[in-house]
């Protein structure tokens, strides 16, 4: 009883040892994590290496980055044409152009807007400033002047101050600016504020008034036409002044020969005459003495 | 008994590691079939040393993630014979399981029922050195325990003391810390060849995979096929695997006797290809379609294709009634429960409380066989399956896979063994660390 059917051999189902082996290692849980995430990092790490380690393909690379760079930065939307300054008069404007770094049209990327800020506001005559980028390619400087409030008399000549006490510019003559009034003396700038006040309390003797002077970088003297001077305390100067108007309106003190009202111990107002003035009150004195 | 202690425990720590790292084989390499669990034990606070069996029946803390099956290749009556072709079965489970647990295996418990088991009973008694019994004293009467001589070239492949009695109290699972003077111990010794061993272990080592533990099959399918009740009062599970039937006695959660009757399905088979003259693939698949062993009259008019390659036609058309088949099979599966019988009886089984039989393993699916089953081997006869446990596949849910669920409680809940106790001080090499503590410790 031959078989007719040639039976064909069955394969063997067993996984030969090295194949066992193999799968064996690729059921290791290291091992696949290392060959996920292990191989293709180095493999892109090493090809990238390999890539990017020529020089020459380092510097087509950062030229084609440069060139792009270039490309965008230059496009018309970014491009600063004009520089518009508001809020500052004519010489100021003048000066801010002056001092403004770039060659307009310049990109917008290569301005730096905080650094021509700050040299804005460098200038004297500048309080405060913003500068921004406006649509259509303009360059806004907002500037906020500062306002001349007092003439500042000092060895050096006339300038003028701000309230802050900045000189802001230079005069040649005090009736270039004669609706300013004058400030004198060491420290006079220091305490702007302190005169603004006392000017704004002495408006009644606005006719006669020649200016304030600081004594000592302490006190206000206020120095009237015919060489009168009104001494002001160092606390309360305001009010001692007023005090002074009032006995001028009522006894019209300064009309009389005074050379000086001496308003600094506020208990004991004194008031120191010329000389003649003097001679003739002693005359007068006499008279009367005599004739009794 | 030194190395013995050694290779044993080098496999208990292996094991141990085995844990630690969460993934563990087992291997059943049977003679029909070689079946591959992968489990994965996940907190190891559930594995604590529980007395009996754990929560769940000692099913909790694993679960089987891998499952594979294979026919079996080289080897007969449970013993390898071939090696190559038994480790390549070997690596065939074991690459499909660990495959489908989608995870490396490193080590492997693998359990076989040949290899000739014996059972030796052994008895040991000391006196107490302290009035309590500390870990020494176990230690102590453990190797008091007076070692059959069980001839060259075997091995102890289980060795569980089974029984503690301190002076006259018996039944003790753990008699640490108690009080008493003299401490008894029963102890139950399995022996098996050791070529058996080392070619299994040899096979293992091969598939790089370490041997985490050894056990006989006989044992775990007990294990798995016995409920908590018939372990705890007495019964004798049978395994009817292919090449062999192991037969296992437990009595209060022990197994205090092993055997192996070297007849299984394969025989059947045989009987079955010689009877009807037909391939040894054929005999099998009409064996587990149509077999059965008890015949009726409807089985005479059954017929049965055999079916057949040859090429002559004649041949192939044969047909043969179920009862004629029956008539094969039968003689064989009665020799092999009166094989059984006796084993049993050898083993003084019928002086037992309880006489409970249970039927396991591949061959009991045999339709009709607990009926034989019970004029040949008693009344109490049952078919048993294994346990469920968490994962398992349902195709190896069968009755043929009892030792190979069995091999995962044993992993999951080990029993103490011998080896698992500290050995006795006096039989420490010279030099240790741990006598020189003793002497200090008994000196100050």
């Amino acid at each position: 009883m031959q078989q007719v059917k040639r039976l064909e051999p069955k394969a063997d189902p067993a996984p030969s040892r090295w194949s066992y082996r193999y799968q064996r290692l690729m059921l290791t849980p290291l091992f696949r994590k290392l060959l996920r995430v292990g191989v293709p990092f180095c493999l892109a790490f090493g090809l990238g290496t390999a890539y990017f380690s020529d020089p020459e393909r380092q510097e087509a690379i950062a030229l084609a980055v440069a060139d792009i760079r270039e490309q965008i930065e230059t496009r018309p939307e970014f491009m600063v044409n004009l520089l518009a300054v508001e809020g500052a008069s004519g010489t100021v404007e003048e000066d801010i152009r002056e001092i403004f770094p770039h060659d307009l049209p310049a990109s917008s990327f290569d301005i730096d807007l905080d650094a021509v800020r700050v040299s804005i506001t460098g200038l004297p005559a500048v309080a405060n400033a913003s500068v921004r980028v406006r649509q259509g390619g303009v360059l806004v400087a907002q500037v906020e002047e500062r306002q001349p409030v007092a003439i500042w008399r000092s060895r050096d000549g006339l300038g003028v101050v701000d309230v802050e006490g900045v000189v802001i510019g230079d005069i040649a003559q005090r009736a270039d600016r004669a609706d300013l009034p004058v400030i004198a003396g060491t420290g006079a700038s220091e305490a702007v504020p302190e005169a603004l006040e006392i000017l704004k309390a002495a408006a009644p003797l606005r006719s006669r008034l020649r200016g304030l002077v600081r004594m000592g970088e302490r006190r206000w003297d206020v120095v009237l036409d015919r060489d009168q001077r009104i001494l002001l305390p160092e606390t309360d100067p305001v009010r001692a002044l007023e005090r002074v108007i009032v006995l001028a309106e009522v006894q019209d003190m300064l009309e009389r020969d005074v050379a000086a009202v001496d308003m600094r111990l506020a208990s004991r107002p004194t008031i120191r005459m010329n000389e003649n003035a003097v001679s003739e009150w002693w005359r007068v004195t006499n008279m009367t003495v005599g004739a009794e | 008994m030194i190395e013995l202690y050694e290779s044993q425990r080098a496999m208990r720590n292996m094991r141990r590691a085995a844990m630690q790292r969460g993934v563990v084989a087992v291997l059943d390499v049977g003679t029909s079939k070689i079946a591959c669990l992968v489990l994965r034990f996940d907190g190891s606070d559930r594995l604590r040393e529980t007395e009996g069996v754990g929560a769940l029946a000692g099913q909790a803390g694993f679960r089987v993630i891998g499952a594979a099956t294979t026919r079996s290749r080289g080897v007969r009556y449970g013993e390898i014979t071939t090696m190559a072709e038994t480790e390549r079965a070997i690596r065939t489970a074991l690459q499909a399981a660990q495959k489908m647990a989608n995870i490396r295996v490193d080590h492997v418990i693998a359990c076989f029922s040949g290899a000739e088991p014996r059972s030796y009973g052994l008895a040991g008694q000391v006196e107490l050195e302290a009035s309590t019994v500390s870990e020494q004293d176990i230690s102590r009467v453990l190797s008091s325990c007076d070692v059959p001589d069980f001839g060259e070239g075997r091995e102890v492949l289980h060795a569980q003391p089974v029984n503690f009695a301190l002076d006259h109290r018996s039944g003790l699972n753990d008699p640490r810390g108690q009080l008493g003077q003299d401490l008894a111990v029963d102890m139950h010794m399995l022996t098996v060849d050791g070529a058996a061993v080392q070619n299994l272990a040899h096979c293992v080592k091969r598939c790089d995979l370490e041997l985490a533990g050894l056990a006989s099959s006989a044992y775990v399918s007990g294990i798995s096929s016995l409920v908590e009740d018939e372990q705890e009062l007495g019964a004798a599970c049978i395994d009817m695997g292919g090449g062999s039937a192991g037969v296992s006695i437990f009595m209060k959660k022990h197994m205090i006797y092993a055997d192996t009757v070297r007849i299984g399905g394969e025989h059947v088979t045989g009987d079955i290809s010689m009877g009807l003259q037909v391939p040894h693939a054929t005999a099998e698949r009409i064996k587990t379609f149509y077999g059965g062993v008890v015949a009726t009259g409807m089985d005479d008019r059954e017929m049965i294709e055999i079916g057949g390659e040859t090429g002559d036609w004649e041949h192939d058309r044969r047909t043969v009634s179920r009862a004629e088949l029956i008539g094969i099979m039968r003689p064989r599966v009665e020799e092999i429960l009166e094989e059984v019988r006796a084993r049993l009886d050898a083993a003084g089984f019928q002086h037992l409380q309880s006489q409970q039989i249970v039927l396991t393993g591949g061959g009991s699916q045999i339709p009709g066989l607990d009926g034989l089953a019970t004029r040949i081997l008693g009344q109490q006869v049952r078919l048993g399956r294994p346990l469920r446990v968490h994962g398992l596949p349902q195709a190896a849910t069968g009755a043929g896979f009892a030792s190979a669920v069995g091999m995962c409680l044993f992993a999951a809940n080990p029993q103490d063994e011998w080896w698992d106790f500290e050995i006795p001080v006096d039989r420490y090499p010279a030099r240790s660390l741990k006598r020189a503590v003793k002497w200090f410790k008994d000196n100050w």
